[in-house]
């Protein structure tokens, strides 16, 4: 009886799964009331309207916590607007956008001049907004104890391909003499772009960096290799706090407040979203939208973090915005 | 005349017994293994997830707090992308077996075709994914559609399901055939009413085993640009909407580490959803398969 085992088989598996299923909940609510909470503090009377209509954007995967907690709290506010947001990287974000197919395009680096021109070939017109700071994170093993302080000149020293694998004891004779393992972001990612570009000055990453699009990869990396160093956004850092140890970069350690104040020099960087001229003017959903996000990008991206841009870049991008309706 | 040399049979006895017992704990081994992966896999998910998966997890959309992250979004936009890859890759699967198996004639072309069919089975989901961006995202103007990634996933598909269904109705005796057009059947009737019916435990079983591939593919879906982040349910067929692998791939991504289980969460969401879709897979055959 062949089907009978099917039977038994599916029916032991099922049951398996449902009651799995049936372990405690307690956590489900205890943080239920948080959400809200910084919304409602910055909606202003007029917005209440409710409006109708779809938005879509794409872009980077550093941006998209923020840009989550943005669309989160603004469809408890306007629930038939319907916003979908892609997390293709900034690279394919910008070729979305290119491509006239989003609205807007989150970006955690400034768009590039062949994107600009590209975009300027199909006509699009756009404007950049900050909407955030982020600390690029440079972070090594908790094991490691001769790295706890970095110039960029040794950064870049580390970090250049220079023809040959590089040992620690290269960089400086008094560091152990065993192979750097290095971990970066892949290179669909705006932080890659960052790294390479502001910091190697354009020189080309290590060949033998193990790249890879999922921050979880580099963050699992460096925890289990002794020799290992790796870069990413400040959210994953402080997610992992307690497994890895960041990396002073000439004197500074990145923190919300020298992350803010631009102490924390050059890993600092802002995070922008892209927005189409012409879906702001010929949308008014677009407006309402980012209008909201500019209000409240500060609290969100505090709340999942990162670190609120300076009052003098919202209030300038709601300018910008203003001269776009 | 002593046609065994008994000596030298018992000599060799030992390390031949040895071997067969070897050969068969080997073989033994090698089916345990994927039952062994797929235990191993259930209770890491089960232990990691079960905290999450609860009735707020399937009626909450995504979150930036794990505790309030649900997948109601993902879940019925994977619902909605079943609902239009089913019919379409069935239809058309069937319908090219049909062809090939009733109507063509055994020729080159038919055996090129045939040959493709096979080739195209294993294809990379990527490539379809590239694929359905240039022809239905982009050209049909499609967008990232329920359509356009549905359209995409039958394609994916569809090879599978023409080759299970030519199996079964291969499989069909030609005596029920023959009495079919003994009788004085068309051969349309013939298909329709004998062949069809006593081969579809076989093609719905292909079938559905397909489609489990198509709802828990990842490739292709992150090639079209399907979004993530999406707060409503898709309305109709053009609307945008996620499905549940871009929603376990994106939460598996994100920096708290809470994430991780709200993935393992929403894995085991996938795996019901599996385990479903197999069980009416075996329950349609059985129902089926008495008849004849």
């Amino acid at each position: 009886m062949k089907n009978w085992k099917y039977f038994m088989m599916t029916g032991i598996v099922g049951s398996a799964l449902i009651l799995g299923a049936c372990g405690n909940d307690e956590k489900s609510n205890s943080s239920s009331n948080s959400s809200s909470s910084s919304a409602e503090s910055n909606a202003s009377a007029s917005d209440h309207e409710k409006l109708e209509g779809k938005l879509s954007g794409d872009g980077s995967s550093t941006v998209a916590p923020i840009m989550e907690a943005i669309v989160e709290e603004y469809s408890a506010e306007q629930p038939k607007v319907q916003v979908s947001v892609g997390v293709s990287g900034t690279g394919g974000g910008f070729e979305k956008f290119i491509n006239g197919e989003t609205d807007f395009s989150d970006a955690s680096r400034p768009i590039k001049d062949e994107e600009a021109a590209k975009l300027k070939e199909k006509g699009i017109d756009y404007t950049e907004m900050k909407i955030a700071y982020d600390g690029l994170s440079i972070v090594v093993n908790k094991e490691n104890t001769w790295l706890k302080d970095a110039t960029v000149k040794e950064l870049k020293e580390i970090w250049i391909e220079s023809g040959k694998d590089k040992k620690w004891s290269d960089i400086n004779s008094k560091w152990p003499n065993e192979k750097i393992v290095y971990y970066s972001p892949g290179t669909e990612s705006g932080t890659y772009d960052y790294f390479v570009n502001d910091i190697l000055e354009g020189k080309d990453i290590v060949k033998s960096a193990t790249l890879s699009e999922d921050d979880n990869v580099l963050v699992k990396g460096v925890e289990s290799d002794k020799n290992a160093i790796g870069y990413f956004g400040f959210a994953y850092y402080i997610a992992n706090k307690d497994k890895l140890s960041v990396v002073k970069v000439d004197g500074v350690e990145p923190t919300h407040d020298t992350i803010k104040s631009g102490e924390y020099t050059p890993l600092s960087r802002p995070l922008f979203v892209y927005v189409k001229n012409e879906a702001v003017k010929s949308n008014p959903v677009m407006y309402n939208f980012m209008k909201y996000a500019i209000d409240n990008a500060g609290d969100l991206a505090e709340s999942v973090g990162y670190v609120r841009s300076p009052d003098e870049d919202y209030s300038e991008d709601l300018t910008k915005l203003e001269a776009l309706k | 005349m002593n046609y065994l040399h008994e000596d030298r049979v018992k000599k060799r006895m030992a390390s031949r017994l040895i071997k067969n017992k070897l050969l068969k704990s080997f073989f033994l081994g090698a089916t345990l293994l994927s039952l062994v992966v797929l235990a191993i896999l259930m209770y890491r998910m089960i232990s990691q997830g079960h905290a999450y998966l609860n009735w707020d997890f399937l009626t909450n959309f995504s979150s930036r707090f794990p505790q309030n992250a649900g997948i109601k979004a993902a879940l019925i936009g994977s619902l909605w992308l079943l609902a239009v890859v089913a019919p379409v890759s069935l239809l058309f699967g069937v319908g090219a077996a049909v062809y090939l198996e009733e109507y063509a004639k055994k020729s080159k072309l038919t055996t090129f075709i045939q040959m493709n069919i096979s080739n195209l089975a294993g294809v990379p989901s990527i490539v379809f994914g590239l694929l359905g961006l240039t022809i239905f995202v982009r050209m049909l103007s499609l967008g990232k559609s329920v359509l356009a990634a549905g359209f995409t996933m039958s394609l994916l598909i569809l090879p599978v399901i023409i080759v299970a269904s030519q199996e079964a109705i291969r499989a069909v005796p030609k005596d029920l055939r023959e009495a079919s057009y003994g009788m004085g059947a068309t051969k349309w009737q013939t298909i329709v009413k004998i062949v069809l019916p006593s081969a579809i435990p076989g093609i719905l079983t292909g079938g559905i085993l397909a489609l489990s591939r198509a709802i828990g593919e990842t490739a292709p879906l992150v090639v079209l640009g399907i979004p993530v982040i999406i707060h409503f349910l898709p309305e109709g067929l053009l609307s945008e909407f996620t499905a549940l692998p871009m929603q376990i791939f994106d939460w598996a991504k994100r920096p708290q580490e809470e994430f991780q289980y709200v993935a393992a969460a929403g894995i085991l969401v996938l795996m019901i959803v599996l385990v479903i879709m197999n069980s009416v897979a075996i329950i349609i055959r059985n129902k089926f398969s008495k008849r004849y």
